[in-house]
Order: structure tokens, then C-alpha cells, then sequence
């Protein structure tokens, strides 16, 4: 019989109450008393000197309160990048200045050039309208390959070149890899895009800056998924601001897919000028300005090699990648392709030898950060299509080749530098197999080819690196932030909970799942305890929620502030029942002393905590309210395999997808429908990318899939209904719940599987296809058939 | 968007009159109009909405003529011919989305002529007549490029009939963002021949494919269309698909419109 209350049980989101009855709270809601609007003048040249801005006629139109160009911030500093990380030479990275608003130069289509305060926002669009941009053409640097190549123009005058960094991982002797090369007896070798994304959250972003005058206080409420990582840079890096006297707050926030990550020029806009104006100073982006404003995903360009000794055992793997930065450092942009990326290159596969090669580029385009999986995507991808194509060339079962390869062993030190410490591939192998019913596929391919169609196949395995940490060893690699997490349990007198924690909830259902734990430790029904989050003036210093970080760093320091909790409220049980508070035993929410039937409630301890007259005062402080800060030892490493089943329309190329499967080892469990729910959003998102999506530039650096009329976003008939399987679980070693996250891994483990699928319909009819470059839209699916 | 009047007359001649003013612009479901307004991308000085009309909101049946008002919506049609001209009532179910199908008028589609638009497929392959206030203009001479046609500045589709043929069919393949027509076909086999319209594929708008017809003409079947293709040459190449790609599809979506009608 299932559960129906704490960890394990399904109970449904309470959050969705208010969000299905128009009753959330988003920013956008939001509105203070006497507010301004700011419209942003955008860049619509992707590259362009600006000889001069004249506002004056703008300033003289009705509602303007005040105009702002690039000038107005050359006193402050820059928007910051997150992650330094160090070349293969021992260099750091170029890290050129991130400017609030463009000042001399233009860099991409987008970048803020002008930012028009208003009383209404129409009156802003009409007097952003009248400001008169002298500008300096430029030529556009776009293809990465043409920006790295001598002689090209650049992106940033000051910089040597457009090179970010030149980068080498795993393996860095050049020889010994290339000798285990010239030894295989096999290689196989794949050249490959990963597309271009827009995350594209349901919500846009927004940002209302406050300030009284009256306490010096900043207030800045914004969509964001982390609000005390926006503090410290907002504070310590661009403004200049002391943290105490800025209080950022992220109410219900609609999605973020990492977009919401970043620390953005808008934020630190609104917060200025609200002090500058003496107003607060609202912005809500549109979907157009999103597209060109909230940082991009992917971009890479990867070759990759892999080499196979005579009995198809992995025996090297190489690969040269660049990877777009866009025309600034976005805040965690260079570590997605270095550390999130070069890390997960072995897979889950014993290859002894792995090479990675990055190069990072400054293009004029949108800056490029984070996106879902952020690194670990674009690892997967390349490996798991290499694999597939290595199958193909062997002769060998793609199935049998991993299995063959497959990790068995735990831990697990891989030669790009993590420890797992937990899994079993083989075991959520099985389960695929049985889940996607690999035996009926031959009948369902009979079936297709009946009809006309093209049925294939396609499978792929993927690890994913959650909840990176610990501190001092990212510290090391580059990271300039901390990333524990934190939680506060406070008790209530009559035994209600609050927990105020650093994690960030835009989707992921924190509100429902967090309370299962903390009810679930001590025995009490899940409605007595409530989360509170987003604000920083309300929780404690926590790094927000991103790379399924959140049951895993932010959790655990849940349980253990609900552990110290715990320990106090025995003392006090044991106070009241005049025993030791070693022999007290705390079940269903009841103290009792062991090997006795006294008891006393919960609630009765709570009440004794804040009401202390029969109370050991002289040992313990009254009142029941803990802090845990929690550093995990290690990532955590969800793994599993994934089973795509396509039909091709050879008239057409249309791509349909029939089938897909899931089997996933993400550990211990809290919520398994919210699990489900999570795995379907990330193969939504997986598939989009595969089929639909694509942010594609012209060679001026404009934007061709700038509106939903040509970026494709995945609708509810483009994806079939999903068979997710979580049974599989070993547990995570390092942290107290056991748990491994699973925000991620649909948008991580899918792409391959469906480009795998696709290949192989294509080759069951004859089409000699060894590749097509996502989105496999039916263009370009039509003209791999017929090239 | 920026500031406009706003007027809505209750007949054509006050419609007329309304649009005499310079940069006035008629709002049939403002499907199109009022996202190019959000984006300040037009500045009419006076919008007059043709939705209080009543005369516009006919829709009638009479001896194989089937008469849709100007601002009958695609839903309207949708359910209205379903049984006297279902490949129309089919093409007009699947237009857009349920907000479009449910605000935005026959007349409208065809007055703003999208390239990649369904109704002008069906008007040109149906030989249907574009009635105004001031005249009646046939399909063959109505369509005049992308976004152009044979409107004069002022002029409102008050109706258009449409023959009903023995057969018909549209057949849309989607691009994959819009959703709009990548390529579109009806064929319409009527007593006096076989008319194919394609949509969504021509640099130039909706066009016959005359080859196409002639050759239905001989033989109403799929394979009568085999060895036939258009020209990529005057096809839209685009991020969705190439020239190739998409005379390819012509051929492709048409042998599928022929096959569907039966």
C-alpha cells in the first residue's frame, strides 16, 4: 500500500492550488506604490561603435522621468562571470568588462544601448523612439570557427583575440593519447552541433527595483532562481552596495530552465535607478525581448573519437570542442563547457583514457550560460551518438556494445576527476529493455513499414553530476562562490513548522516535497510544515536551486537542522519525563523513554520550548529554531538509460515520435509523481531540442528564430505519453536522505536516444545516413535522406 | 501599440465611410492586426472593426454555391459547411489555434493574404468569387503576391462564395514553429476541371499548379501526378525548408489532397 504522507508518498502539489486558480504571486503581480516603467532601447545591429547617443529630445516627452545610457554606469562595475577557469597553459580566461548598458560599442542584438523611465510604460516605448544613435558599423563575428581564425575581426578591442580560453581535461599528454589511437582497432570518429538554445520559461523575466530613502534600503524583486546569489553579485561586484541593506525577494517564479540563474543587467538597472529616480522602477520583458536578452544554451561544435581494441572494449576517447560564449561572460558561462561538461566524458563507461579539448569563443551574439543539464547535455550527446555510430560500423548491438563497456564497479575514480560513488547500470539496462518492450519492436517496425513508415530504434545511457560541490574543491577548479546550502527549521509554540531555505522553487514543487522530509523525521502529519523561500531578508544564505541541486545540498541541510531539532526536543522530552535523553525515542510524533509507556507529545515539547516554566533553563536556551549550512562531500550521480522509438515519413521526413522510455537511478525518492513529473518536463524539453528547436543566427548576427512563429517549442502532440521507471535506486553514499536529484536528466538523457532512433529507421530503409545535426526538423531529415 | 481611433459602424456604408480617413485601417478578428500593433509594427490613425456588421456575418447555401459573409469566423465555417463543403469546414477546423479559429474572419485571412495562410488556397482552388463593396472580383485575379491582392485602399470583402466541387481536399504540411502552412494544397475537382492552389510554398503567393490540373484533368488519381513537380526556382527557401524541399512537398502534398478526396 503506498504512502500517503512523508517520504515516498505521492501527495499532489499544494502549490498548484494557487497557481491553477490565478491566485500566484509572480513578479509581474508585483506593483509599488508610485512605481516607474522602464523600457530598454535594444540594439537591433549585432556589432556597431556608438559615435552618440542624443536624448534631449526624448527627455522633453511627456512621463519621462529620467534617461540613462551607458555613461551613467561607467562608475560602476561590470556584470560578473561566476567561474574562472584556468587554460591549458595556466592562463586564466579573458574576461572582458560586462557593462549595465552598452558605453562605446555595441556587441550583440539585444544589448541595452538606452533605458527610458517613464510613468507609463508607453510613454517610455514613445520617447525611446525619439532618441537619435549615431552609429559605427562593425562587422558581425557569428560562426565560431571564423572568429577564432587570424585576422578576424573582434568582439571585445581590448581582448588578444576572441579566444575565452583554450582548454584540455582528462588526459593532457597529446602523445600517449594519440598512441592509444594508432593502437586501436577500431576508430570511430563524429563531427557534431549541439543547437543553439532559448530556454524559454513560461514566465518572461521581470525586475521592480524599490528604495527608501527613509531606511537606505534597497529592495529588488525579480524572477530569479537563486535571490542571495543576485544579492552578492548585485551587491559586491556592480553596485557596490552593503548586503544588509538589500533585500532581494523572488516570489512565485514560472520556470527558469537555468535562464534564471544569471545575474542580469536588468536587475542591477532596476536597483540603481530606483535610488537615482526616487521611485521604484519596473520592468516586465516581452517574449521579443526575451528571446534577445535572456541568456542562450548549447552552441557547441564538437569532433570526438573514439577508439575500440579488437574485442570493442573502449579504450581512448578524445574530443575537440568549441563552444560559444555570445559577446559577454554570463555569470556561470564558462564553467557549463570546462567543469559541467569535460567531467562527464566518460559516461558510464570504463574508457581508461579521456582527452577533452575546449575552446571557448566570443561571437556577437546573445551570451550563452546555462540551459537544463548546462555541460552534461552536450557530454552525453557527443558520447552516446559516437557510441552508436561505432555499433554501427562494428556490426556490434548498440545495446551489447554499452552493456559490454558498462562501469561496474563502486566507486568508480573516472580519468576526467570525479568519484562515483553509487550506481548500477546494468540494472536500469534491464529495466529499459523491459520497460520499452524491446522484444515487441520487431512486430511494431512490421507494422510501420505496412503503413508506409520508417520505424527505428534508438537507445542511449547518460550520467549526470548533480549538486556540485564541495565548496573547496570547486573553489579550486575556478568556482568564485560557495555552494552548500542552508535551512532554517523554526518550530512554533504549538508544534507547526516553518523552514525557511536557501533552495528556490519555480516549478520543481519544493513547497509539497520539502515538508514530506521534515514530517516524515518526526512523526507528524506533512500539513503542519511549510516552506518559505525566495526571499533573502526571510532565509538564510542559500545558493538556490539549479543542477538538481535542491533535494540533494539543500535538503540535506534540512534534515540536518531538523536533526538538531530533534536532539533539543529530546532534551526537553526528557526534562519532562525525568529521563536521560539518550534513552528517548521520538516515533510518530510522540517522545517516549525506551522500555517504558511514558510519553509526551510533539506538541507538548514545542509548547514547553517557548512556554519554559517546567524547563532545564540553566542547560538549555528556550525556543526551537536550528540552522544547518550543508558542504556535500561530492556530487551526487543519477544515471540511467533511455529508449526512443521514431517513425520517419519518407515522403516528407517527418520525424513522429512513438515511443519513449525511461528507466532512471536517481536514488532515494521524496515525491515519486513529482519525480515523474520532473522526468516528463526534461524529455519535453530533451525532444524539443532534437526535433524543434533551434536558435539560429544570420551571418550579421541577427537572430532568424527570434519569435515563436520560427523558434518551434515542443507542444503536447510533438511527444508521445512517457513510460518513466525510477525503480532502480542505489542509494546516494554522502548525503543523509539518500537521494541523487532528477531536475535534469530527461533534457540530459534524451537527444541521443532520438537521434539514435532516428539513424536507425532511416537505415532500416536502406537510407545510408550516419548523421544528421539536431533538430532533426523534416527539412533537413528529408535531405539526409535524399543528399 | 500606439494611440488609434476606434469606430464600429453597424453597416457597410458607414464602414466605407469610416475608412475614407486617411491611415484608417479595417479589424476584421484582429488575429494578424493586433500582434502588429503590440509591436508597434503599424500606426493606423483610426482602426474601424467590421464585427458589428451584421450583414457580414452571412452564411448561406444555394444551388452548389456556398456564400461565407467577410467576418464569418473559421469556426463559424468550421461547423457551418461541414456537410454542404467539408474540405472547406475541414481547412477551417485547422487554422491556427482555438483563439484564431474563434476571432479571426474569413475576410480577414484573405484580405491580409499571408503567404503561408490556408484560406487563399481554398478560395483560388475552389474558383471562388471575392465579393466587396464595390465589385466582385474572381480568385484568379484576386491574389496578387505576398500580402498583396486586388483590394483598393478602403475596399471590404463583404463575402465570398465558393463553388461546391464533386471533390475536394486540403492537405497542410505544418512548419514546425508557426504551425502555419510550410506547404499547403487543395485540389477541387469540379465539372469543368480540376483546380490545384498551393500555399505557403511560392515567393509569389498562393498559386495553380496548372500542371497539376491538366494532368488531374486526364485522370483524377494520384499516380496521374507521377514525373510532375514544380520548379524550385520560385520557391521560399527559409530556416524550415529549402526551395528543393519545398517543390518537393507540392508534389507530395498534392498526390495526398487527391488521394484524400477520393
Amino acid at each position: 500500500m503506498p504512502k500517503d504522507n512523508g517520504i515516498g508518498a505521492s501527495p499532489k502539489r499544494r502549490e498548484d492550488v494557487r497557481f491553477l486558480t490565478g491566485a500566484g504571486n509572480y513578479t509581474d503581480d508585483i506593483n509599488v506604490h508610485g512605481q516607474a516603467h522602464v523600457h530598454f532601447l535594444r540594439a537591433d545591429v549585432a556589432h556597431a561603435t556608438i559615435n552618440s547617443i542624443d536624448t534631449s529630445a526624448a527627455e522633453a516627452m511627456p512621463g519621462v522621468v529620467k534617461i540613462f545610457t551607458g555613461a551613467d554606469f561607467a562608475e560602476v562595475g561590470g556584470i560578473p562571470c561566476g567561474w574562472g577557469v584556468t587554460d591549458r597553459h595556466g592562463n586564466p580566461q579573458q574576461e572582458p568588462r560586462h557593462p549595465i548598458i552598452a558605453h562605446d560599442t555595441i556587441r550583440h542584438v539585444g544589448e541595452i544601448v538606452a533605458a527610458v523611465v517613464a510613468d507609463t510604460l508607453e510613454q517610455a516605448r514613445d520617447a525611446a523612439e525619439a532618441i537619435e544613435l549615431d552609429l559605427g558599423d562593425k562587422p558581425a563575428v557569428v560562426n565560431m570557427g571564423a572568429a577564432l581564425a587570424d585576422g578576424s575581426p573582434k568582439v571585445h578591442e581590448d581582448l588578444t583575440s576572441n579566444l575565452c580560453y583554450d582548454w584540455v581535461f582528462g588526459n593532457p599528454d597529446d602523445d600517449a593519447v594519440q598512441a592509444a589511437f594508432d593502437s586501436a582497432a577500431h576508430v570511430t570518429t563524429l563531427e557534431l552541433v549541439n543547437n543553439r538554445l532559448v530556454a524559454n520559461p513560461m514566465e518572461p523575466r521581470v525586475a521592480i527595483g524599490d528604495y527608501s530613502r527613509a531606511t537606505d534600503e534597497h529592495t529588488l524583486y525579480t524572477t530569479s532562481q537563486n535571490p542571495h546569489v543576485i544579492r552578492l553579485l548585485m551587491c559586491a561586484f556592480v553596485l557596490g552596495l552593503p548586503e544588509h541593506k538589500v533585500r532581494v525577494i523572488a516570489p512565485d517564479v514560472g520556470g527558469g530552465f537555468g535562464s534564471k540563474i544569471f545575474h542580469y543587467a536588468e536587475e542591477a538597472f532596476c536597483t540603481f535607478a530606483a535610488k537615482a529616480c526616487g521611485r521604484a522602477v519596473k520592468w516586465t520583458s516581452t517574449r521579443a525581448e526575451a528571446f534577445i536578452s535572456d541568456a542562450h544554451g548549447r552552441d557547441h561544435v564538437t569532433k570526438i573519437e573514439l577508439a575500440l581494441d579488437a574485442d570493442n572494449n573502449f579504450t581512448a576517447l578524445r574530443t575537440n570542442t568549441m563552444a560559444n560564449m555570445g559577446a559577454y561572460l554570463s555569470t556561470f558561462s564558462t564553467s557549463v563547457p570546462s567543469y559541467l561538461h569535460g567531467t562527464l566524458m566518460a559516461g558510464n563507461y570504463k574508457t581508461p583514457i579521456v582527452q577533452v579539448n575546449v575552446k571557448t569563443v566570443f561571437t556577437n551574439t546573445v551570451p550563452v550560460d546555462a540551459y537544463r543539464g548546462a555541460g552534461r547535455p552536450e557530454a552525453t550527446y557527443q558520447l552516446e551518438r559516437v557510441i552508436d555510430k561505432a555499433a554501427r560500423e562494428l556490426g556490434a548491438d548498440p545495446v551489447a556494445l554499452r552493456r559490454q563497456n558498462f562501469i561496474t564497479e563502486f566507486p568508480y575514480e573516472t580519468p576526467v576527476a570525479l568519484t562515483y560513488d553509487t550506481g548500477d547500470y546494468v540494472a536500469t539496462m534491464d529495466k529499459l529493455e523491459q520497460v520499452a518492450d524491446v522484444a515487441g519492436f520487431a512486430a511494431r517496425r512490421a507494422e510501420s513499414e505496412k503503413n508506409g513508415k520508417l520505424r527505428g530504434f534508438g537507445v542511449n545511457c547518460y550520467i549526470e553530476a548533480c549538486g556540485i560541490a564541495p565548496s573547496n574543491i570547486v573553489g579550486m577548479l575556478g568556482a568564485r562562490a560557495g555552494l552548500y546550502d542552508a535551512a532554517t527549521v523554526r518550530v512554533n509554540a504549538t508544534g507547526s513548522i516553518s523552514v525557511m531555505v536557501g533552495a528556490h522553487s519555480h516549478g520543481q514543487g519544493h513547497e509539497t516535497s520539502f515538508p514530506q522530509v521534515v514530517a516524515d523525521m518526526i512523526g507528524i502529519d506533512e500539513s503542519m510544515v511549510d516552506i518559505v523561500h525566495g526571499d533573502t531578508g526571510r532565509v538564510p544564505f542559500g545558493m538556490g536551486t539549479y543542477g538538481s541541486r535542491s533535494i540533494a545540498v539543500c535538503g540535506s541541510a534540512m534534515v540536518r537542522a531538523t536533526e538538531k531539532i530533534i536532539a533539543k526536543a529530546k532534551k526537553i522530552a526528557a526534562h519532562l519525563m525525568e529521563a536521560s535523553d539518550a534513552d528517548i525515542e521520538l516515533k510518530d510524533g510522540q517522545f517516549t523513554v525506551a522500555g517504558t509507556d511514558k510519553s509526551v507529545a510533539w506538541g507538548d515539547v514545542c509548547l514547553t520550548a517557548y512556554v519554559p516554566h517546567n524547563y532545564p533553563l540553566e542547560e538549555l536556551e528556550p525556543g526551537l529554531e536550528e540552522t544547518a549550512f550543508y558542504d556535500p562531500a561530492n556530487f551526487t550521480y543519477p544515471a540511467g538509460a533511455y529508449a526512443c522509438e521514431v517513425e520517419v515519413d519518407p515522403d516528407t521526413g517527418k520525424v513522429s515520435i512513438e515511443r519513449f522510455a525511461a528507466a532512471d537511478d536517481f536514488g532515494n525518492i521524496i515525491n515519486p509523481m513529482i519525480v515523474d513529473g520532473q522526468v516528463h518536463g526534461g524529455l519535453g524539453q530533451g525532444i524539443g531540442q532534437a526535433l524543434l528547436e533551434n536558435a539560429a543566427y544570420d551571418e550579421d548576427g541577427q537572430l532568424l528564430s527570434a519569435s515563436f512563429m520560427d523558434y518551434a517549442m515542443p507542444r503536447a502532440d510533438d511527444v508521445p505519453f512517457y513510460q518513466v521507471d525510477h525503480s532502480c535506486q542505489t542509494p546516494c553514499t554522502h548525503n543523509p536522505l539518500g537521494v541523487k536529484g532528477c531536475g535534469e536528466a530527461g533534457a540530459i538523457g534524451s537527444p541521443p536516444a532520438v537521434v539514435n532512433a532516428v539513424i536507425d529507421a532511416l537505415q532500416s530503409g536502406g537510407k545510408n545516413v550516419a548523421h544528421i545535426d539536431m533538430p532533426l526538423s523534416p527539412a533537413r531529415v528529408w535531405a539526409a535522406m535524399n543528399g | 501599440m500606439y494611440e488609434f481611433e476606434f469606430e464600429k459602424p453597424s453597416t457597410v456604408t458607414e464602414a466605407v465611410a469610416a475608412l475614407a480617413d486617411e491611415d484608417a485601417q479595417a479589424l476584421g478578428g484582429g488575429q494578424t492586426l493586433i500582434p502588429t500593433l503590440k509591436q508597434r509594427l503599424a500606426m493606423p490613425s483610426k482602426l474601424v472593426s467590421l464585427s458589428g456588421i451584421a450583414q457580414l456575418k452571412e452564411l448561406s447555401g444555394n444551388g452548389g454555391m456556398l456564400t461565407i459573409g467577410g467576418a464569418v469566423t473559421h469556426a463559424e465555417v468550421a461547423a457551418a459547411a461541414a456537410v454542404s463543403y467539408p474540405a472547406l469546414a475541414d481547412l477551417a477546423s485547422h487554422i491556427g489555434d482555438p483563439a484564431v479559429r474563434n476571432r479571426g474572419t474569413i475576410g480577414g485571412s484573405l484580405a491580409n493574404n499571408d503567404p503561408a495562410a490556408c484560406y487563399p488556397a481554398a478560395a483560388l482552388g475552389s474558383g471562388a468569387t471575392i465579393v466587396t463593396n464595390a465589385r466582385e472580383i474572381t480568385a484568379d485575379d484576386y491574389f496578387r503576391g505576398l500580402f498583396e491582392t486586388a483590394l483598393e485602399e478602403g475596399e471590404i470583402i463583404t463575402a465570398v462564395r465558393f463553388p461546391v466541387p464533386e471533390k475536394a481536399n486540403y492537405q497542410k504540411f505544418l512548419q514546425p514553429a508557426s504551425r502555419f502552412a510550410l506547404v499547403g494544397v487543395f485540389a477541387a475537382k469540379y465539372a469543368a476541371g480540376v483546380r490545384v492552389a498551393v500555399t505557403g510554398a511560392s515567393e509569389e503567393g498562393v498559386f495553380r499548379w496548372h500542371e497539376a490540373e491538366a494532368a488531374l484533368d486526364a485522370s483524377f488519381a494520384p499516380d496521374a501526378l507521377d514525373g510532375l513537380s514544380v520548379d524550385a526556382g520560385g520557391m521560399i527557401g527559409d530556416l524550415h525548408g529549402s526551395k528543393e524541399y519545398r517543390a518537393h512537398l507540392v508534389g507530395v502534398m498534392t498526390k495526398r489532397a487527391v488521394a484524400a478526396a477520393g
